[in-house]
């Protein structure tokens, strides 16, 4: 297991704020990922999860704080520079580009590493010819790790849900990323999916050397594939630390349940 | 008369669009040779067609011609508004103001040199290379530093612009007065006053008018880009209606006496042939086929998908929003070029906001995201509406007419009901269908066969 007080955070968040109208949305949120981990982020409906996920990505500004990517500053930067510096992310409702195809999808990730430019795609330059071949091949082998390259041609919208979410994972991995941030990838799944979703979330850490945060509400993943835990509740960290600590702990056990069924639940 | 009448329009529209699919058809081949045989063949059979005259009958009667140009313009300013509207998904109501832009822009500039003066040109040309120029360095100089808001670039755009317009009008007044006695008299033309020369004029007048179009675009589109896309619907609205009111004005608050204002701009020379015409067709046609099926027009279609997916995936959504609206305007701008030097006569009340409404309609008829469609829709509709609606009606008395504009928004609901996605969906035909790669994915139908006769 990587040893999470490393000097060197992959992600470095420090005291995260962010404020919507009166609302504290995430008070003082710190996270130090450390290259390598598979991090799992819970806690209750509303606690704030996907908020802090926008927030790194960019996709809603920060009030406060600052957040650091391999040793540089990237809060403030625009959501596309952000994952051309290898961050990428999953959403928690899917969000494909539903009309076009599947090779599209993932396509369009390869787009800043195209290779070639607006001249050369008006003019079809030679660069274009080749660069354009080489960007579909790499697309449909990348298809082909994740047993998609059968639909590549199909329509995005028409995928049955499980293999949405899969291409959804996959256009993500596209991108090229260090690290990869997965919103309630087992949503909606039934317990089979579920099982091959965490055999496919170790499958892609160990082939592309990611860093993953998970935001999971379904406690069997959660538990089985996380190796640290941070436990979010009204925008505040209220616990950290691996998933037997969390598991017996009592702070959490109150923020999901409650106190009072806590208690009777201990006695 | 009138039945054969509405048998014979009937009949060139299918052949028009029979000649369309030929046309793309004919393009899709790799060669060289293929292409050009294509394009010399396609070319000859309008020109034929044109051609064939016996006494009183003729194939293609000049206000046939003319429908056919209009189409073709029509078809330039169809496809730039499908780029933008059809696949990056912004809609707008300024695509028919750029088209106005072009065409008074490029008709301008041979007006003037016609009646011997290549100020015009001089002016617009160099004025429109050092903006390139200028727009290109600021970009290049903003980029070193993030998070420049959007309005601070524009305001260096801006003085960028202004800066490279005054050079242009210092710089072509200067060098204007040592062309003209090269120009000679009407009775005895120069150099400059030749035929050939004129021909070189009006291909660059509509070019530079394209440039100037993109410009205008660039700098109005940076700032409002940044507005979700109803918003940035209503700015165009409000662009348009600026553009008209300076084209009504403009020879009073604008410099420009020859475009004569309300009254409309006179004596553009006619220069546009079948040839020209047909060239800026294939040009705009090609552009924005290379431009769609390339991965920046994939990109732009992930804007149209999903904004807040395509940032997540490193698409600069400004950037390809910006990029589309220029190419667009673009397009447009050499379509009203090309409209100016057929037509020889400006209005300004050509370029109403409400007739904007037209290109809009002829997408949206066509199919969202349908290059074939844009092209097709616009000769369909050009020769359904002015063509046999306006003939037809008239027949019937002085006022049916206005009918056809009962019977036409009926044709559309009908459309809209029946199809909505428009007449071709999304069916591309021949040079610009999808790349190989994902029709045979896509498998079976004839684009697979097709595949296999190739291999």
């Amino acid at each position: 297991m990587p040893d999470v007080n490393a000097t060197r955070p992959l992600l470095d968040i420090h005291d995260l704020t962010k404020f919507f109208g009166g609302l504290c949305a995430v008070k003082n949120f710190n996270l130090a990922l450390p290259q390598g981990v598979l991090w799992g982020l819970i806690g209750p409906n509303g606690a704030g999860k996907t908020t802090v996920f926008n927030l790194v990505t960019s996709l809603v500004q920060l009030s406060s704080g600052d957040i650091t990517f391999s040793e540089e500053r990237i809060d403030g930067l625009a959501p596309y520079e952000i994952t051309r510096l290898g961050i990428a992310r999953t959403f928690q409702n899917i969000r494909l580009f539903s009309n076009l195809t599947v090779l599209d999808n993932v396509r369009i990730a390869y787009h800043p590493h195209a290779g070639y430019g607006l001249s050369d795609s008006l003019l079809r330059t030679k660069t274009f010819a080749t660069k354009e071949k080489e960007l579909t091949e790499q697309a449909l082998d990348f298809l082909s790790i994740f047993k998609l390259e059968g639909i590549a041609g199909e329509t995005a919208k028409n995928l049955p849900y499980g293999e949405q979410r899969r291409v959804e994972i996959a256009r993500a991995l596209a991108c090229k990323p260090r690290l990869l941030f997965l919103d309630e990838p087992a949503a909606g799944m039934n317990p089979r999916e579920i099982m091959e979703l965490m055999d496919l979330i170790h499958f892609i850490r160990d082939r592309f050397k990611l860093t993953i945060l998970l935001i999971e509400h379904q406690m069997r993943v959660v538990m089985s594939i996380c190796e640290w835990i941070t436990v979010m509740d009204f925008g505040e960290v209220i616990a950290r630390g691996t998933p037997k600590e969390i598991q017996g702990n009592q702070t959490v056990i109150e923020a999901y349940l409650g106190k009072g069924a806590a208690s009777s639940a201990a006695g | 008369m009138e039945l054969g009448y509405l048998f014979s329009t009937i009949l060139k529209m299918a052949a028009l669009i029979a000649w369309i699919y030929g046309l793309m058809w004919g393009l899709k081949h790799k060669l060289l040779w293929q292409k050009a045989l294509t394009v010399i063949l396609a070319f000859a059979v309008i020109q034929a067609a044109f051609l064939i005259q016996f006494g009183d009958f003729a194939l293609f009667s000049a206000f046939d011609q003319g429908l056919l140009f209009q189409a073709v313009s029509m078809a330039m300013v169809a496809l730039g508004l499908n780029l933008i509207y059809g696949f990056n998904g912004q809609f707008s109501l300024a695509q028919w103001s750029f088209y106005g832009i072009g065409a008074y822009c490029a008709a301008d500039i041979t007006y003037r040199w016609t009646n011997g003066d290549p100020s015009g040109l001089l002016v617009v040309g160099i004025g429109v290379i050092l903006a390139a120029v200028a727009l290109a360095g600021v970009g290049r100089l903003l980029r070193l530093k993030r998070g420049i808001p959007v309005l601070s670039a524009f305001t260096f755009y801006l003085v960028a612009l202004v800066a490279a317009g005054l050079v242009a009008v210092v710089a072509g007044r200067a060098i204007a007065p040592a062309l003209v006695p090269l120009f000679g008299t009407s009775a005895a033309p120069g150099v400059l006053g030749s035929a050939f020369v004129r021909q070189i004029v009006f291909f660059l007048s509509v070019l530079i008018a394209g440039a100037f179009a993109a410009e205008v675009s660039f700098m109005f589109g940076l700032p409002v880009l940044t507005l979700g896309s109803d918003y940035f619907g209503i700015a165009t609205l409000g662009f348009a209606i600026v553009v008209q009111t300076l084209m009504v004005n403009s020879d009073t608050i604008l410099p420009f006496p020859e475009m004569k204002g309300g009254r409309g701009m006179i004596g553009i020379p006619k220069m546009t042939s079948w040839v020209a015409a047909f060239i800026f067709l294939l040009v705009v046609v090609t552009i924005v086929r290379n431009f769609v099926r390339s991965s920046t027009g994939r990109a732009a279609m992930s804007v149209r998908e999903d904004e807040t997916a395509a940032k997540a995936m490193g698409i600069d959504i400004a950037g390809s929003k910006l990029l589309v609206f220029v190419v667009g305007s673009f397009v447009a701008g050499i379509g009203g070029g090309v409209y100016a030097h057929y037509i020889g006569f400006l209005s300004p009340a050509t370029f109403s906001f409400l007739a904007g409404f037209n290109p809009l309609i002829i997408v949206v008829f066509g199919g969202l995201g349908s290059m074939t469609g844009s092209i097709a829709a616009s000769f369909v509709w050009i020769f359904f509406l002015e063509g046999f609606l306006r003939v037809l009606l008239s027949q019937l008395g002085t006022d049916a007419p206005t009918w056809r504009f009962v019977l036409y928004p009926i044709t559309l609901l009908l459309l809209m009901l029946i199809r909505p996605q428009g007449l071709l969906g999304s069916v591309e035909w021949g040079f610009l269908k999808p790349d190989a790669i994902i029709r045979r994915l896509k498998g079976g139908g004839p684009a697979a066969v097709d595949q296999k006769e190739r291999a």
